[in-house]
């Protein structure tokens, strides 16, 4: 195996006790920073999404002094927006029989047992706040007749706890946080850097102290210091090239921070979508998903003679496998995305994918129902296919949506290095192996809002620290590496370009480390990638220069992280010889086919500690502990 | 209230020429329907800018309409020079909504501004009418509208407006904060041009001598 | 299928359309996709690539915006530049490609442009102020139905800019007026609607956007079909609160 075994790490700011007490005990436990002398206090955010946004805005209105950053030319465009379904919460409007303790229950299961039961238990406490959070800022989440909030199910759960905005919620939400984000801009309270990404951490004296950015548009390299740094930068699903993430997502800032010492926990935990449109052609540029509230009135198909050439509606009833109905008959539609994704891929392949059949729900509720809920969702489809959802079922098939693997960070956020925090999908916590539809959006906000700015005081009450500038040792280090890498970037001059390259790196990833992994394929992944990673900075090609606006230098240092990235995911899911959630080891399944776990030997968390380009990883093993949720066989049949 | 803050602002100076031409509106109806009363008879028309003239409302209104001119003129003209400077332009461009009225609202104004100056000089001072008596209004439209090149420059003048006020109009609620209907600015563009272009035509058919 | 992309190329202060016959392309494509196409080939013959924003490529971020044959985001209604595919042109079309051109966005690099301006008017006023845990229970105040829905559909602006590029006035009151009636009907927003329509017209013009003049070319324009009543609905709450004693 090509990693060694380090110390078992333990999360110690966990208070004991009774799990419903533990966040407010460790808000009250966590130090307070006096309200006069948080002027004197600065935290840098990277990312702007739900997270970043929420928790920029929130730590301004605390008062403390933030910089911001994103490398859109706007906060309000990060990646968040497109999440389209809802976002979850135990508010019980529908007297369904919710609570916190059931949210706290539906996400470690949907999880897989596999993630830490106080970080879960709460964000589903905060999850309440949220909603009330939003709907003072003004968020339109969809409402009945009477005024009220309206709910709908996803995946997983058997209550309707999750509220939406039409097919926009991620849009809604995070022009929530993104107006908060400009109110406190307008205030001189946020120092906003867009079209600037972060290259490196800076790391002094064992602190977070600081970054390296790069001007997108003049391309000049600079530092920002503050007292404490957070990374809000999303997942890394990008390391696939198609996945559904915008083409911008990247890995560079916690990747760049694991190098300086983070550990990066479960990276092998990916999520596979189970209804996107699928590919039309090499020229494929993303992946586009079509909500899993679809799921909700949508019936999903195949043709039962997977040879059959007729068109979806000439196939009769008879000769139609609604395989997800026969298989779970108690969720049916609704299974978590781990298991509909899978069931899909085993049924069907990339070319001909599955149907995603609204013709019973056109005719029970009235093709105008339909359209208030899902109009713009099946516009969108058609806009993209070229067919209409409202005559012809929708072809749809899995596709990489979201991480769940990313920094280790402990109770209160906060990564292995002190002063660095790790917020919203960058971060490994609360959805074990797999996560949930419609958690994404409750986490970031979570995270933003009310977890990261409810204990980062603790830090920063020992603030401020020694000032740090451009001429500490070493600041002009990680300075003059990020210059050389680019320049080095700009000196290969070979003659493929970075695209070709993350397109063979994202073809062997989603081939041997995407929905179903054996030891063979990864073994093979595992030779493969330091090829690739070689030929890569031999012969990738970037045009133009450092000094200016260079989209694809900025490419080339993003695939440039995929490729070490790749490395230890790799690494992980080879480790990991189990199944669970989102992560399907061909040899750990049960007799029908599902995924079979191994509570004894691997019921931890994997934080991997770097050691250098291509050298073995050291594992530090997280034990998960589960006091209020007895791990069982995950049913949703 | 706060005028002047309001009239710095691009809409402040919209609901100015808004209100203006409002204003200016009321008098293009109430003069058209003054126009109406040619078919009546000489009698009835001149019998009517004489009574005008008696209730001493002309000075009045053509002080009103003259603010109402500069007001409007100097919003749209601080108005155009600030869209100059913003817009963009393109090596190529189609347009895809505008409607025509909307599109030629500064050109239609400045062609409306040259005709009411001929106007004035035609049928109120007369120095450019054939029969050119003050008072004689009967005779002097009479006399203006046999000419096919009268009619035509009249019959112009008369569209450009109705086009004015086509989009005026629509525009004017849209700036003072409603948005009604575009049939009722094209409905009161018919209805003013077809009042207005009834009475050329009548003269120039015969049917008033 | 063959396109003859014209696009407009520019670095420094001026710039011009250089013409690209491409014959590889495939009507399943979108637009942008074409034009990464057009980049590998340019960057494989030793040329720069065309620089054009772009990220989440489903229509909803914001971030791409072009001129295609002089409209915003081209032909198709009610689609972003990253949603429309070649399907909707004919095979050997000519195909002219420029960038958002106003003078409150200037250009950039090629067809990427600084749209800043957006960030500034928001900041002038559109948001509620209601920090962070200071909200009551969701429920407590109920939105009538319409009003949420006359919210949703003004919020779904998606500050792409493709009304201030195609406006005749290089106006950005559709943004504005968007922003402020989403904002503007809920009950929520009410304490500081007047005030929130002033302060962000008042950003609007200092940025140096042109006055609306109601062509309704914006509005045809937009991807997600924002309607003119926003416009109607900011004048009136600027009317207010310039007539009416300081809301502040």
């Amino acid at each position: 195996m090509p990693y060694t075994e380090g110390a078992p790490i333990a999360d110690q700011r966990v208070p004991a006790g009774p799990i419903e007490t533990r966040w407010d005990r460790r808000r009250f436990s966590a130090r307070l920073v006096n309200p006069a002398n948080r002027r004197n206090r600065s935290v840098i955010v990277v990312g702007t999404g739900l997270a970043g946004g929420s928790a920029a805005a929130t730590l301004a209105e605390l008062g403390y002094q933030v910089k911001s950053f994103c490398y859109q030319d706007s906060p309000r465009r990060a990646h968040s927006i497109a999440a389209q379904g809802g976002i979850n919460a135990a508010k019980n409007y529908r007297n369904d029989g919710d609570s916190v303790h059931r949210l706290f229950y539906d996400t470690v299961k949907g999880g897989d047992f596999r993630s830490r039961e106080s970080n879960v238990h709460r964000l589903a406490q905060i999850s309440v706040e949220i909603i009330d959070q939003c709907v003072a800022q003004g968020v339109p989440f969809a409402r009945e007749y009477g005024g009220l909030l309206d709910t709908r199910s996803f995946g997983g759960a058997q209550v309707s706890r999750t509220f939406y905005a039409r097919g926009q919620t991620g849009q809604q939400l995070l022009l929530g946080a993104y107006q908060a984000l400009e109110r406190q801009i307008a205030a001189g309270r946020v120092e906003m850097h867009p079209r600037t990404e972060m290259l490196d951490l800076i790391v002094v004296d064992g602190r977070a102290r600081g970054i390296v950015v790069r001007d997108l548009v003049s391309g000049a390299v600079s530092t920002h210091f503050a007292d404490a740094v957070v990374l809000a930068t999303g997942g890394y699903g990008n390391v696939f090239h198609l996945s559904t993430n915008a083409k911008g997502c990247n890995t560079t800032a916690i990747w760049r921070a694991h190098r300086r010492g983070a550990l990066f926990a479960n990276p092998c935990f990916t999520q596979i979508h189970p209804t996107c449109i699928p590919i039309s052609g090499d020229h494929q540029s993303k992946l586009t998903l079509m909500s899993e509230s679809l799921r909700n009135d949508g019936r999903v198909w195949v043709p039962r003679d997977p040879h059959d050439t007729r068109a979806p509606n000439d196939i009769p009833e008879a000769d139609r496998d609604y395989f997800l109905e026969r298989m779970y008959p108690a969720f049916g539609n609704l299974v978590p995305r781990d298991i509909a994704s899978r069931a899909a891929k085993n049924i069907s392949d990339e070319k001909r994918g599955v149907y995603l059949d609204f013709a019973d729900a056109i005719a029970r509720l009235g093709a105008l129902a339909v359209e208030q809920r899902y109009g713009n969702l099946f516009e969108m489809y058609q806009r993209i296919t070229g067919d209409d959802p409202y005559k012809t079922p929708m072809r749809i098939y899995p596709a990489v949506h979201y991480t769940m693997g990313g920094l280790w960070v402990d109770y209160d956020l906060r990564s292995t290095i002190p002063g660095l925090y790790v917020i919203g999908e960058a971060n490994f916590s609360d959805h074990g192996a797999n996560r949930l539809g419609a958690s994404a959006l409750m986490q970031g906000l979570a995270d933003g809002y009310f977890v990261l700015p409810g204990v980062i005081g603790d830090y920063l009450a020992d603030a401020p620290f020694d000032a740090v500038d451009d001429s500490h040792p070493v600041v002009a280090d990680t300075m003059s590496e990020v210059r050389g890498r680019v320049k080095t970037l700009l000196a290969v001059n070979g003659d493929r370009t970075v695209e070709s390259f993350h397109r063979e790196l994202g073809r062997l990833m989603w081939d041997e480390c995407g929905m179903e992994r054996d030891e063979a394929g990864l073994r093979k992944a595992l030779e493969r990638i330091p090829e690739l990673r070689d030929e890569f900075w031999q012969r990738v090609k970037v045009p133009g220069t450092g000094e200016a606006l260079n989209q694809e230098l900025e490419k080339a240092g993003r695939v440039a992280d995929f490729f070490e990235l790749a490395e230890l995911m790799c690494v992980d899911a080879l480790h990991r010889a189990e199944s669970c959630g989102g992560h399907f080891r061909s040899e750990s399944q049960t007799p029908d086919g599902e995924a079979l776990r191994d509570d004894a030997n691997f019921s931890y968390v994997a934080a991997w500690e770097y050691t250098g380009v291509g050298r073995p990883p050291v594992l530090h093993k997280e034990e998960l502990v589960f006091e209020h949720v007895t791990p069982s066989t995950r049913s949703y049949s | 209230m706060d005028t002047i803050g309001l009239y710095r602002t691009t809409v402040g100076k919209k609901v100015v020429m808004a209100v203006t031409g409002a204003g200016m509106l009321l008098y293009v109806v109430v003069h058209m329907l003054g126009n109406l009363t040619v078919f009546s008879g000489p009698d009835a028309i001149n019998g009517y800018g004489h009574w005008l003239r008696d209730i001493g409302v002309v000075w009045p209104t053509r002080v009103a309409l003259l603010a109402c001119v500069a007001l409007h003129f100097v919003a749209a003209y601080q108005l155009t020079a600030k869209a100059r400077r913003a817009r963009g332009r393109y090596e190529h461009r189609r347009r895809v909504q505008g409607s025509y009225a909307a599109r030629t609202m500064r050109w239609g104004g400045v062609i409306i501004a040259l005709f009411v100056v001929y106007h004035l000089l035609d049928l109120t001072v007369g120095w450019l009418n054939p029969n050119g008596v003050p008072g004689e209004i009967h005779a002097n439209v009479v006399a203006d509208f046999r000419h096919w090149y009268v009619v035509l420059a009249y019959t112009v003048a008369v569209l450009a407006l109705g086009f004015h006020i086509r989009h005026g109009v629509w525009s004017a609620t849209q700036t003072l904060g409603v948005t009604t209907s575009r049939v009722i600015g094209l409905g009161v563009a018919v209805t003013i041009c077809a009042g207005f272009l009834s009475v050329p035509f009548a003269v120039f058919t015969g049917l008033v001598s | 299928m063959k396109l003859t992309l014209r696009i407009w190329r520019q670095s420094g202060a001026t710039g011009r359309l250089v013409e690209y016959p491409m014959d590889d392309l495939s009507p399943d494509m979108s637009f942008l996709e074409a034009l990464d196409v057009l980049n590998e080939r340019l960057i494989t013959s030793g040329q720069e690539p065309v620089a054009f924003d772009h990220d989440c490529r489903e229509g909803i971020c914001g971030m791409c915006g072009m001129m295609i044959n002089g409209m915003a985001h081209g032909p198709e209604k009610a689609t972003t530049a990253c949603q429309l595919h070649l399907r909707h042109f004919r095979d050997g079309d000519v195909v002219t490609v420029e960038p958002w051109r106003a003078e409150p966005f200037p250009v950039v690099r090629d067809l990427v442009v600084d749209r800043s301006a957006f960030d500034r008017i928001v900041a002038a006023g559109g948001y509620i102020s209601v920090p962070t845990g200071s909200a009551p229970d969701a429920h407590a105040t109920p939105v009538p139905k319409p009003d949420a829905d006359t919210a949703f559909e003004a919020a779904a602006c998606i500050g792409c800019g493709a009304c201030v590029a195609a406006c005749p006035n290089g106006s950005a009151m559709l943004f504005t007026a968007a922003k402020a009636t989403h904002l503007g009907v809920l009950p929520q927003g009410q304490p500081e609607r007047y005030s929130r329509a002033r302060d962000m017209v008042a950003e609007h013009d200092a940025s140096g956007f042109g006055g609306c003049t109601n062509t309704g070319e914006c509005t045809s324009a937009c991807p997600k079909g924002i309607p003119l009543t926003t416009i109607a609905r900011l004048n009136a709450d600027l009317l207010r609160a310039h007539t009416t004693r300081s809301d502040r």
